[in-house]
């Protein structure tokens, strides 16, 4: 055998897996005198060691057996480093204390980046993030000491202490990784370079600051396929107690990171929900970020600092979502609530920090968008003559810069009603916990059209490509989405049908929200009559494409139901709930999500992901979310509440979780079919530098992948978008400047 | 014409396969209350207006599919058609109507299920985490279970103690939710004789599954029966130390966290607890006397029981002969 090979790393895998797990038994062991086969720490240290194996035994010592190295050791390291801490805070040795759970997923996941690639943005970042937390925690207990108060809380450090340290770890990170510099240097006089991405090249250009919108473009996605991997594991987690009424896995005798096993049920349901919120927001990010400027035939978005900066803080506050995890989680469930988030475990104040933090990230990205299609349009590119995704990123982004506020508000407020006894939803107080309600839906629904229109913009703009036909109302496709993010606006207290508000102000909301079904059929209608009498062929693209479509009616057809008063009352917070926004998520985000990257990585590779494994992605898939949510509904209607992490037996429902828990795994296993075929694509893919779906869209004009600077000559738009079936039309034609310099 | 005649009539005979389907699924729990009736109904429409609307998409979408796929060997593109104003705006005002009429529907049914009965039998709900507390100031009674006749309008002032609860019950439809410092009020006819169970349904914390009470829907004779029972056992246990002191727990809905047969719910159980060894997280065992139990009702941060921590109990500041009930109460308890 070779010194690196596939078979010699499945040996390792096989070896490390066997003999790590074996020493983490024998480790609980040794600390509690009982013999537990089945134990999160085995599970875990398997976990690191054999993906160390793995890689060691498949390519030796690379960049990425070092980062598995670093995680493993640091992990360990770090939880030591934590046992010992609390050892001299408290006195006495605690196993399982979350300090040294903190420690470990800290400094394990920057010796992970440490390892891959040396000093660069994300380890230097996450090294200035802890000594950021630890410099601002410390000061608060330092203050804390002075006053003659207790310095020391249950998660080693106050809530406030933990507070200051997890908004200066934000600031630490964006400082300590570069995010910022230019903009210090430009305070300073001192001119930097347009570009700087050059002194990296290759993959390790994505783990440093670059300016090229198509890395950051990249980084989005990579981070948000993490995210979704984390959001997913959380739902599994959750799943697999739910498959069976009564507990049985997260039982009331589990303590981790200072829960019970019904508190961990709630801090998982809450973060899966937020989790895969953020991921979907950096999800549609990563979309914009690679697509738009291609689209619009720009060389780059018009702020590309800005466009960094909006990625880098997303990475601070994925670890401050993580961190609430540890801290003693929250069982408020994504939308916190108070009084209940009021009185919720410090994790509560990392959730408020690392949403209100993803927020900026949301903000800006937006406000780079909305300028950028406003300044830099191919010549001859009028607003009708756009791709249709460039109006559903518009029209995304529109809601985007003005509605994010509300819920960093919102949860701010919170966050000053726990630390200084600001009263503003605490009814003694003479605060309203309704309003909070508003502030907070305010935003939260018109965020769902931020997560399903650049989606929907995904589907109108493959259809055409694959059904070999224009688009049918092109027009009234662009204006539909204006249309929804407009009503989407006006809707929100239908979040609110029982929460007490004035009653007769749910008429109104009742209309508004119905409203919203009339411009989302006028895109059904045009799909449906784009396929009409088309040449329709179906790769992988196209299955996720038509997968969302059916996915995204049945979320829509169950909308209405919610959305009249009357038969809200029985569903708001059911089960049938759940299995509605999940169908509208997973049809209007997911299936184009995962359209898109198949549709692009010939783009951004130069070669294609594995068409049999995507149609295996599909087809295991689909069918197994049409499970997942029709039962959801069903059992919702017959009395299933939502967040509950125990059902009565009685109401006979252990038949249909199991089968759901079933379809989750299933899920779980496609995407991981994905992710295999994602990166072993990236160097074994099918060569694909032309234009692999006969397009007439301008960035398959060029040879793939694309070059640093987009285009190297300009084009000017001499037809529309989506001629398909015009015989001698054409949408886009390369300028051959004249002089050189001229545009 | 042909492929539209064709799917025409597909539409038709899916939707109403669907419908049928769907209405045969059982989808919706026992029908209880006269609020029901009128929510039933819309649902019904809503069921057939997804089943025309799927079809409608699904059927021409899953059609072209087949009949318009790219065969073996063909190249080139489907017939160049850029769309047609009239049809558009067809598919716009057409579902406006659809839509409006919807909401009227709504509305009517909402209306429905508002009626005011002026004389309807008022009862009053405390909610807390993790019980639900019941009182008829009527006749004084205070219950953990919810008694309420058969045909005759309830009205449910409702009020909570700590965080946002939600009172629902399957078969009644309707929710609404609790909020603390307001009271919300909740209509509901029962028509059905029965027992069903009221479900939080909105997330309270830690033990919000098990925030679950017997709604028990009596025929007036038992209903009167009942009240009389109730009022015999309230004025019974203001004789004794422990029988205020078991008032006293089920006014503060003690018994929602604590079983009185041993068996484990989200505190400790009471059975046997007076006077037993009592192992404490912090590695102390004690004895469960006077002091153990006054500091546990006081102050349960103190005394987190193994096994039970982090305690979710709020401080409940009684006074010291309530305690002292309490602590009668108990030591009844084996």
């Amino acid at each position: 055998m070779k010194n690196s090979s596939p078979a010699r790393g499945w040996l390792f895998f096989a070896v490390g897996l066997v003999a790590a797990y074996a020493a983490g038994v024998g480790l609980v062991y040794a600390v509690s005198g009982s013999l537990t086969y089945v134990h999160l720490v085995p599970i875990l240290l398997a976990t690191v060691v054999s993906a160390t194996t793995l890689s060691w035994g498949a390519s030796g010592f690379s960049p990425l057996t070092k980062g598995f190295l670093g995680l493993t050791l640091g992990g360990l390291a770090g939880y030591g480093l934590g046992l010992v801490i609390d050892l001299l805070v408290q006195g006495s040795l605690d196993w399982v204390t979350p300090v040294a759970s903190l420690f470990s997923l800290l400094i394990g996941f920057t010796a992970f980046f440490l390892g891959v690639a040396g000093l660069n943005a994300v380890s230097k970042g996450l090294i200035w993030q802890i000594i950021g937390t630890l410099l601002g925690a410390i000061f608060i207990s330092v203050i804390r000491v002075a006053m003659g108060l207790a310095w020391s809380g249950p998660f080693l450090f106050t809530e406030p202490a933990w507070v200051l340290g997890g908004f200066m770890g934000v600031l630490f990170f964006l400082a300590g990784s570069g995010s910022v510099s230019d903009w210090f240097k430009w305070a300073r006089g001192i001119d930097t370079p347009e570009h700087h991405e050059e002194s990296h090249t290759g993959w390790e250009k994505y783990l440093s600051i670059s300016l090229d919108h198509k890395v950051i473009g990249i980084q989005y996605t990579i981070t948000a396929l993490f995210l979704i991997s984390v959001g997913g594991l959380f739902a599994l987690i959750f799943r697999t107690e739910l498959a069976a009424s009564q507990l049985q896995f997260l039982t009331n005798d589990i303590k981790l990171f200072g829960q019970s096993g019904p508190q961990l049920y709630n801090t998982f349901m809450s973060l899966h929900g937020m989790i895969m919120i953020i991921s979907i927001l950096l999800g549609i990010a990563g979309m914009m970020n690679y697509a738009v400027p291609l689209l619009l035939g720009a060389q780059d978005m018009a702020f590309p600092r800005l466009n960094a900066f909006s990625f880098w803080i997303s990475v601070p506050a994925s670890v401050l979502m993580l961190m609430s995890l540890i801290l003693g989680g929250f069982d408020t469930g994504w939308t916190g609530y108070p009084p209940l988030s009021a009185r919720a475990p410090v994790g509560m104040q990392m959730f408020f920090l690392g949403v209100f933090t993803a927020g900026w990230s949301s903000i800006l990205g937006a406000l780079n968008t909305i300028v950028t299609v406003l300044r830099m349009r191919a010549k001859g590119m009028t607003a009708f003559r756009m791709p249709i995704f460039v109006w559903a990123a518009v029209a995304t982004s529109i809601i985007a810069l003005t509605a994010t506020q509300l819920i960093g508000l919102a949860f701010q407020l919170v966050m000053f009603q726990r630390l200084l006894g600001m009263g503003f939803f605490d009814p003694a107080k003479g605060g309203n916990p309704v309003l909070f309600q508003h502030l907070f839906w305010f935003y939260s629904h018109p965020a769902v059209y931020v997560f399903i229109l650049p989606g929907l913009g995904i589907i109108s703009e493959l259809l055409p490509v694959f059904a070999r036909k224009p688009l049918f109302g092109y027009r009234w496709i662009a204006m539909s989405s204006m249309a929804i993010a407009l009503v989407g606006f006006l809707v929100w207290a239908h979040h609110m049908f029982t929460s007490g508000m004035n009653e007769y102000l749910r008429v109104p909301f009742m209309y508004s929200t119905l409203l919203v079904a009339i411009p989302t059929g006028v895109k059904f209608f045009s799909w449906v009559a784009t396929l009409w009498k088309g040449k329709i062929w179906a790769p992988t693209p196209m299955l996720f494409v038509l997968g969302g479509v059916v996915v995204f009616l049945l979320g829509g057809l169950t909308g209405p139901p919610n959305a009249t008063v009357s038969t809200d009352l029985h569903l708001h917070d059911t089960y049938f709930i759940v299995g509605h926004f999940h169908d509208t998520i997973f049809g209007g985000f997911v299936f184009p999500f995962f359209a898109a990257l198949y549709y692009w990585f010939p783009k951004a590779t130069g070669r294609r992901m594995s068409e049999t494994l995507g149609k295996i992605h599909f087809w295991l898939m689909t069918p197994s979310f049409f499970i997942l949510t029709f039962g959801m509904m069903r059992i919702g209607l017959l009395g299933m509440r939502r967040r509950i992490v125990d059902y009565d037996p009685a109401l006979n429902f252990d038949a249909t979780h199991l089968v759901l828990t079933i379809s989750g795994y299933l899920i779980a296993i496609s995407v991981l079919v994905f992710i295999y075929n994602f990166f072993n694509s990236i160097k074994n893919g099918e060569k694909a530098e032309g234009n692999v779906w006969n397009s007439r869209s301008p960035e398959w004009q060029v040879p793939s992948p694309m070059p640093t600077h987009n285009y190297d000559q300009p084009f000017e738009v001499v037809g529309e978008p989506y001629d398909y079936g015009l015989p001698g039309s054409k949408y886009v034609e390369f300028i051959t400047p004249v002089k050189s310099g001229q545009k | 014409m042909g492929h539209f005649l064709v799917v025409g009539i597909l539409v038709i005979v899916m939707a109403v396969f669907t419908y049928i389907g769907l209405d045969a699924a059982g989808l919706m729990p026992l029908q209880a209350s006269a609020q029901a009736v009128s929510i039933d109904w819309l649902w019904n429409w809503q069921l057939i207006a997804i089943s025309f609307l799927f079809s409608l998409i699904v059927v021409p979408m899953v059609y072209s599919l087949i009949v318009f796929r790219r065969r073996k060997g063909e190249t080139g593109d489907g017939e160049h058609i850029e769309g047609n104003t009239p049809l558009e705006i067809a598919w716009t005002v057409i579902p406006l109507f659809i839509v409006l009429a919807l909401a009227y529907m709504g509305a009517y049914s909402l209306g429905e299920t508002r009626r005011v009965d002026p004389n309807a039998l008022v009862i009053e709900v405390k909610a807390r985490q993790f019980a639900w507390t019941f009182e008829y100031p009527e006749y004084g009674i205070v219950s953990n279970e919810l008694h309420i006749p058969v045909n005759k309008q309830v009205l449910l002032k409702m009020e909570s103690a700590d965080v946002i609860h939600s009172f629902w019950v399957p078969e009644f439809r309707v929710k609404q939710d609790v909020v603390p410092g307001r009271v919300t009020e909740y209509r509901i006819t029962p028509t059905l004789i029965g027992s069903y169970k009221v479900r939080c349904a909105e997330l309270c914390g830690s033990s919000h599954a098990y925030m679950e009470s017997p709604v028990i829907v009596d025929s007036n004779t038992d209903y009167t029966a009942w009240i009389s029972t109730q009022e015999k056992i309230a004025a019974e246990a203001a004789k004794t130390p422990e029988g205020q002191g078991e008032r006293l727990t089920v006014r503060n809905g003690c018994i929602g966290c604590h079983s009185l047969d041993g068996s484990r719910m989200t505190g400790p159980t009471w059975f046997n607890l007076y006077g037993s060894q009592v192992k404490l997280e912090d590695g102390r065992t004690v004895t469960a006397d006077d002091a153990f139990i006054a500091e546990s009702i006081l102050d349960p941060k103190a005394t987190e029981v193994e096994g039970f921590a982090p305690t979710v109990m709020p401080p409940y500041p009684l006074t010291d002969a309530e305690i002292a009930n309490i602590i009668a109460y108990l030591k009844t308890l084996k």
